[in-house]
């Protein structure tokens, strides 16, 4: 009954995403903050890959987001005009990035992995920040815009058609989710269950956790820098501000809103940080203390996140 | 030759010496009980054998093999597998997930990203039986973590089991459960030996589950060896009697 009520949710969540150029106009959005809803949502889903199904909290994820941001944004701008390589290049940093980090790091746990974290990713911060002659510094990183994709039979105009570059992010989100769930559904997913639920005994059931931290930590970095790499292609712009600490503090909210024990929660819960953000920032420049009221509400009341709570509901 | 050799390890923790020059073998086959009173060192000298924490000194050797600095996995390779004094388990996740996980990472499949019809089917077949052994088959959908005391125990005997170790350590497997759960999982223990001839070594506190299932016995106080020997040669031992057994009757 449970298995078949998910199916249809699955269902009903792919179909909404699919269609969403086609309605976000009639409830007052338009087609980029529809966009920015999946690139978000990406964010949100793979940070939660590490925080809500390994157990371990990463504070620094904007750092890998910024990377990917900067590394499809300078790869257009300085080295080839091109879209595809340009993203591959940014998840390619991104995940080195990760890769190094997460090595020096993976025996730290709990708060002192997430300072870990919040000290690394600012290091990458104050790099975009301080190295004007490559990055803009204060400014960002500008005067590039996404490539039109020429397939060979038929060119994809990502750059003026909205809708067009809407599917391509799609197409990555889809690639990317479903990837994470089939990982959680295979045996190594099960070792990092394993480790949420309890370190020690995953420990002496012969898995070394410290490897498995890691390949989660970058896994989850990879999505991440994924996901920032599309988010730079829908501004045309890398904002220094991608990589800094409270971006990923951000982040953090977006998972825990929408439930991070849930595979859609984050989902959810990114999907009402963007439209809020959006919203509020159009009636008053304190927009960020409102979602933190809200956030702070969700937490004192439905502790397990939005789609958490409704999970508890139909459990019991 | 002898499955386990514990050479003269000791192991601090600031001024207290937890574990002080204790050798100990463990032959193939065998159930050893370690046995004395609270802050003798059984469980310190556990977590040297099973690598939570190496030893300040002294070597230890499984098979003939100087596992002194192995880490936890190694070891779980090498077949030593356990049980801890607070269940350890994964509360959130089924019995039935909680064995698959243990079966899959024995069968070496802890890195795959998937996981093909067969290997899944062997998988639920080891998993079947060992849900069957420990009487679990009633209970493999629910958590483990809604489970009594006695059935979250079996739960973690059966992921050690699932591990096939070579030498099971058993940490105080029957503490706080009631006298029906006690039976049962002493049962169980004498059922893995006897029809499996699975070597164990266990700490315990229950005399009428130590004489009824070991074949020999350690008894520590204070960190050091005070005797060892059979049931029969233990229970005779003046010295014993004294610090041990005269505390408990």
């Amino acid at each position: 009954m449970r298995a078949r009520r998910e199916t249809i949710a699955d269902i009903a969540i792919w179909f909404c995403l699919a269609t969403m150029p086609y309605w976000i106009s009639l409830l007052g959005g338009y087609t980029s903050l529809g966009t920015r809803v999946v690139v978000m949502s990406l964010t949100a889903m793979a940070l939660n890959f590490l925080l809500g199904f390994t157990g371990v909290l990463s504070f620094g994820h904007a750092a890998y987001f910024g990377l990917g941001a900067y590394g499809v944004g300078m790869t257009i701008k300085y080295l080839v005009p091109s879209t595809p390589l340009g993203i591959l290049v940014g998840v390619a940093v991104g995940t080195v990035a990760a890769a190094l980090v997460g090595a020096l790091i993976v025996k730290l746990r709990g708060v002192y992995f997430a300072m870990a974290t919040i000290a690394f990713g600012q290091v990458f911060y104050f790099i975009a920040f301080r190295w004007n002659s490559m990055t803009g510094g204060d400014d960002g990183l500008s005067g590039w815009r996404r490539i039109p994709i020429d397939l060979g039979f038929k060119t994809i105009d990502i750059l003026n058609d909205d809708k067009a570059f809407y599917y391509l992010v799609l197409i990555c989100f889809a690639f990317a989710v479903a990837t994470m769930a089939a990982l959680l559904r295979s045996p190594f997913g099960r070792t990092l269950l394993a480790i949420r639920e309890n370190e020690r005994r995953a420990r002496f059931l012969g898995i070394p956790v410290e490897q498995h931290i890691w390949l989660s930590f970058v896994i989850s970095c990879f999505f991440v820098s994924l996901a920032g790499a599309l988010y730079a292609l829908l501004n045309n712009f890398a904002d220094p501000h991608d990589l800094r600490w409270d971006q990923s503090g951000d982040f953090v909210i977006m998972v825990v809103l929408g439930g991070m024990r849930t595979f859609w929660g984050p989902l959810v819960g990114a999907a009402i940080f963007v439209l809020l953000q959006d919203y509020l920032s159009s009636l008053t420049d304190n927009w960020m203390s409102l979602i933190g009221v809200f956030f702070i509400l969700v937490v004192l009341f439905f502790p397990r996140g939005l789609l958490g709570f409704l999970r508890r509901q139909e459990k019991s | 030759m002898s499955l386990l050799r514990v050479d003269t390890v000791s192991r601090q923790f600031g001024s207290l010496v937890a574990v002080n020059g204790v050798s100990v073998s463990i032959e193939a086959g065998e159930l050893l009980a370690v046995i004395g009173p609270n802050g003798a060192g059984k469980t310190t000298l556990f977590n040297l054998i099973s690598g939570f924490f190496p030893p300040n000194s002294g070597r230890i050797f499984f098979d003939d093999r100087d596992i002194t600095q192995d880490a936890p996995h190694q070891r779980v390779a090498s077949g030593i597998s356990r049980t801890f004094q607070i269940t350890e388990i994964f509360p959130e996740l089924s019995v039935r997930e909680n064995l698959r996980i243990a079966v899959e990472v024995a069968s070496g499949f802890r890195l795959r990203p998937w996981l093909g019809q067969q290997a899944s089917a062997q998988v639920r077949g080891q998993v079947d039986e060992l849900l069957e052994l420990g009487g679990l088959g009633a209970m493999a959908g629910r958590d483990v973590g809604e489970l009594t005391h006695g059935d979250q125990r079996a739960t973690e005997i059966m992921m050690s089991l699932a591990l096939r170790p070579r030498l099971l350590l058993l940490d105080e497997p029957t503490a706080g459960m009631g006298d029906k759960e006690t039976y049962d999982i002493t049962k169980l223990i004498r059922r893995l030996h006897r029809q499996r001839n699975l070597t164990i070594a266990l700490v315990e506190h229950d005399m009428r589950v130590i004489f009824h299932l070991a074949d020999r016995i350690l008894v520590l106080a204070e960190g050091k060896e005070l005797a060892q020997g059979t049931p029969s040669e233990i229970s005779a031992n003046e010295r014993v009697q004294a610090a041990y057994l005269g505390i408990a009757a």
